[in-house]
């Protein structure tokens, strides 16, 4: 009996659906609105999120050392920081390999270059550059290096100076930003989900609005609520799974297009590949979404009329 | 089988549709009820299907209270209901052939029933070439076919008639009530509202009259008078 039930309620859906051609047309419409609005919202915080950790990365602490700091203390600080939790990554320039970055950097700087020979020792020290997990972590980081935690062996200072209280300010700033971005960004996105959620569901009211004489009728033939309201239902679903395929068929040209404009300030972020290659997931979330929401609304919609 | 008891309706506006109304129908009887519009017969009706719930007093079908049937309960007494109204009310977006397959399916009938009973109840009412119509391509005595035919599919015990034949021409006034006199004739009660006098003449049973939502006559081999 509830196999017979469950395949009448899902042909009547379905019945449903292609009887009502423009009714479906227009709900189809609105939810593939809403799942635009979700689907742009998901590559936006993707897009986001790739250009703060491009700017991010672009924050690092350097540690110059004396001229005089013996190579091996340095490798053994390298050590000691690269064990701290929060340093993602060091690199160690030596002395000669900043001589020899410096000499390219100037290379068109003749009389640069000429004091440079004139002098009888590399000047530089070596360098170790230090990448936090998070911009906010560098705080510590300077700190660890400012205690005596850092001093070679024999208890000389071999650090001439750490360059972190120099970009302190510039620091303390871009982690602001990317707070409030990522803050602003929820917001954003909770604000539009539920404006699209609202429309949807007013929407597919109105629309089983003009069905009511119908559930009226329905009911006083003897149908139960569960009879009446389940072919809706199916059609709720059905207008969320055509509405996900219009809105990552959409999606496809959109992201060829964007990547586009997008490859010449960032070559390393390719939305159309990640697009393609979690197209399951993607789509997943996508129909998922406009699933729950036909076949949410069409429910409460109906609910309204079977109270006679 | 039927039973009003001291049943009363105010409505919102303060408007009393019914008052003090008790009245009792027999099985197999034909009843008709008669009096102007607003005179309470159809509250009367919407009474039995539970579509309105008395102010005061109370509904019985058999012996049970309608009014405190609980959801499941009532759509099993719907079902032993058939309803036929003046606009018909048939589904629109199916065909007829859909409209009284509808009916059985929400009376848990199987497959092989619906498949079986549909055509024959169709041609019954003499639409046995129309099952694949929808209503909008039928007439108006060709819907209220339908809908008798969706009335009668699950043998009810009652069939209630709110002013069936109020929208058609007198060719198909006297072909429904021709059918509903069958009906009536192989056993299944019938009450039927009417502002019609040739077709309560025709008829010729017991008649109720209405007025200002109390029962002013009821006669047993009754004539249309106002």
């Amino acid at each position: 009996m509830i196999w017979i039930s469950i395949k009448r309620v899902i042909r009547a859906g379905f019945i449903n659906f292609w009887r009502n051609g423009f009714v479906s047309f227009s709900s189809i419409m609105v939810v593939t609105m809403t799942l635009f609005v979700f689907t742009s919202l998901i590559f936006l915080s993707l897009l986001t999120n790739a250009y703060l950790n491009q700017v991010k990365d672009k924050v690092d602490i350097n540690v110059y050392f004396t001229t005089t700091a013996p190579e091996k203390d340095i490798l053994a600080l390298k050590k000691t920081i690269e064990s701290l939790e929060q340093v993602a990554r060091t690199e160690y320039v030596s002395r000669e390999d900043a001589l020899k970055n410096f000499k390219l950097k100037h290379q068109d700087d003749e009389p640069t270059l000429q004091g440079l020979e004139e002098l009888d020792d590399n000047p530089l020290g070596a360098v170790l550059n230090i990448k936090a997990k998070q911009p906010s972590q560098y705080d510590s980081i300077a700190k660890f290096l400012d205690s005596k935690d850092a001093l070679s062996k024999d208890g000389s200072n071999i650090i001439e100076s750490v360059n972190f209280h120099k970009n302190k300010q510039i620091i303390d700033r871009l982690n602001k930003i990317v707070d409030s971005a990522t803050r602003l960004g929820i917001g954003l996105v909770i604000f539009f989900v539920l404006i699209s959620i609202v429309i949807t569901f007013n929407t597919i009211r109105i629309i089983i609005f003009t069905s009511r004489d119908e559930i009226s009728v329905m009911k006083l033939v003897g149908a139960s609520n569960r009879y009446i309201r389940w072919p809706f239902v199916v059609s709720g679903i059905m207008y969320g799974v055509i509405s996900a395929v219009v809105t990552l068929a959409v999606f496809y040209p959109i992201l060829y297009y964007v990547n586009k404009l997008l490859a010449s300030f960032s070559p390393g972020l390719n939305l159309l590949t990640y697009y393609l290659n979690n197209f399951g997931q993607i789509f997943l979330i996508i129909a998922g979404s406009g699933i729950l929401l036909g076949a949410v609304s069409s429910y409460l919609a109906v609910r309204r009329y079977l109270k006679i | 089988m039927i039973y009003y008891d001291k049943v009363s309706k105010v409505y919102a506006d303060n408007s009393h549709a019914l008052v003090d109304i008790s009245l009792t129908i027999e099985p197999k009887e034909f009843v008709s009820i008669v009096g102007h519009s607003g005179a309470g017969k159809t509250t009367l009706l919407k009474m039995l299907l539970a579509e309105e719930k008395p102010t005061k007093g109370s509904v019985f079908f058999e012996s049970t209270n309608i009014h405190k049937l609980k959801k499941a309960k009532m759509n099993n007494m719907r079902r032993r209901i058939g309803t036929i109204f003046q606009d018909y009310r048939l589904l629109p977006n199916k065909t007829a052939y859909e409209n009284i397959a509808f009916a059985m399916e929400a009376a848990g009938r199987t497959d092989a029933e619906i498949r079986a009973d549909v055509p024959h109840v169709l041609e019954l009412v003499d639409l046995g070439n129309k099952l694949w119509n929808f209503p909008h391509e039928l007439s108006g005595g060709e819907k209220q076919r339908v809908a008798i035919a969706r009335a009668i599919v699950n043998q009810p015990d009652l069939i209630i008639a709110d002013e069936p034949t109020g929208n058609l021409d007198p060719v198909n006034t006297q072909e429904v009530v021709r059918i509903l006199k069958k009906i009536n004739d192989l056993g299944t009660t019938v009450i039927l509202t009417t502002h019609n006098k040739g077709v309560i003449d025709s008829i010729g049973g017991r008649v109720i009259t209405m007025e200002n939502g109390k029962i002013i006559r009821d006669d047993k081999h009754g004539k249309y008078i106002l």
